[in-house]
């Protein structure tokens, strides 16, 4: 296999950084369940801190984004406060995340559907990122 | 001019000063935080005195951005990216050099505090640590390190009044008037544990 080839196999890998770890792998199980019954692309849930405590812990979100990364980039859904300014302050650091790594600007939840189910069926990290930050648009009332 | 050990000094003033206040720190951030302020620095500034003594780097800039990724790793709160991203950037603004002036060291937290405003997206007047920040670099560079500590002490208390725009507390509106910012004390704590290296050194 060429290794173009092999990029093109590969998905976008998805991390979900939520305060509480509880939740983070929840909407990881629910996106993932979502997507299909097929094979979906590299769900990671970094949610609280170490300890499992509520937080945002800088060492769960670098491995779990070292270990969806296939290398076709890997977009990174955030929930509130210290889980987005984490998540910027690894991604100024240059080398903690994966080269191609990107905050995606979304809502949790629906963002984390739009992501999964775009990566699943092969999108490229621009179209992940665009299908999350879509959510947004869509008014419930 | 100010060494490395000078600014090892800072730091662990700093996790001292934290220490001695975690408790304040945490009740101030009770009414218009999660409670956790104090601790989440302590535990934050404990993880940096343990790595500066086990790495001991040798020029003012190393000892702050290794300060800074310590607190990104630990503190598990906003404080830690915001903190981290203020001795990072200014320990990147300050080089390799083995000694740097006051005033180099004025700049550098100048280059810091504008990244933690560029982060947290916030401006003096928000209700956070930048309110005694902003202060204090302003004061450094006008009239020293005592100037700079009585106007970073001066920034937090006027944060009383304020309506946090920015973090958990700005969700409490108008809740948020009449209680002192945890993070801009925080902060004045950073700035005082400076001014005592200082005069500790003079």
């Amino acid at each position: 296999m060429s290794a173009a080839q092999g990029k093109e196999d590969k998905a976008v890998g998805i991390v979900l950084v939520s305060h509480s770890k509880k939740v983070a792998e929840s909407v990881a199980r629910l996106a993932q369940g979502l997507a299909g019954g097929g094979t979906t692309a590299p769900v990671a849930a970094a949610g609280g801190t170490e300890d499992g405590g509520l937080g945002t812990s800088a060492e769960l979100i670098a491995a779990a984004a070292a270990r969806v990364d296939g290398g076709a980039g890997v977009a990174v859904l955030v929930d509130l406060g210290s889980a987005v300014l984490t998540v910027k302050a690894l991604l100024a650091e240059g080398d903690e995340l994966p080269a191609a790594t990107r905050l995606v600007d979304a809502p949790f939840v629906e963002g984390a559907v739009a992501a999964v189910v775009s990566a699943s069926a092969g999108a490229d990290l621009d179209a992940v990122v665009a299908a999350a930050s879509e959510a947004y648009a869509y008014r419930k009332v | 001019m100010l060494d490395a050990d000078f600014f090892r000094r800072w730091m662990a003033a700093t996790g001292a000063a934290v220490d001695r206040e975690a408790d304040r720190l945490t009740q101030l951030d009770s009414p218009i935080g999660d409670a956790d302020h104090g601790s989440n620095l302590q535990r934050g500034f404990t993880a940096v005195r343990a790595v500066l003594d086990k790495d001991a780097p040798d020029s003012p800039g190393a000892v702050l951005a290794l300060a800074g990724r310590q607190l990104i790793s630990t503190v598990g709160g906003a404080s830690g990216p915001l903190y981290g991203t203020l001795l990072r950037r200014a320990g990147k603004a300050l080089g390799d050099a083995a000694e740097v002036s006051e005033a180099e060291l004025a700049a550098a937290l100048r280059t810091g505090v504008d990244a933690v405003a560029a982060l947290g997206g916030a401006a003096p007047g928000d209700k956070t640590m930048l309110d005694a920040l902003v202060p204090a670099v302003d004061a450094l560079e006008d009239g020293g390190f005592a100037a700079a500590r009585s106007a970073a002490e001066h920034g937090a208390e006027a944060t009383t009044p304020l309506q946090a725009r920015k973090g958990r507390a700005s969700y409490l509106g108008e809740r948020s008037i009449g209680h002192q910012d945890p993070g801009a004390t925080s902060s004045a704590l950073l700035i005082a544990a400076l001014a005592e290296t200082a005069q500790a050194a003079a």
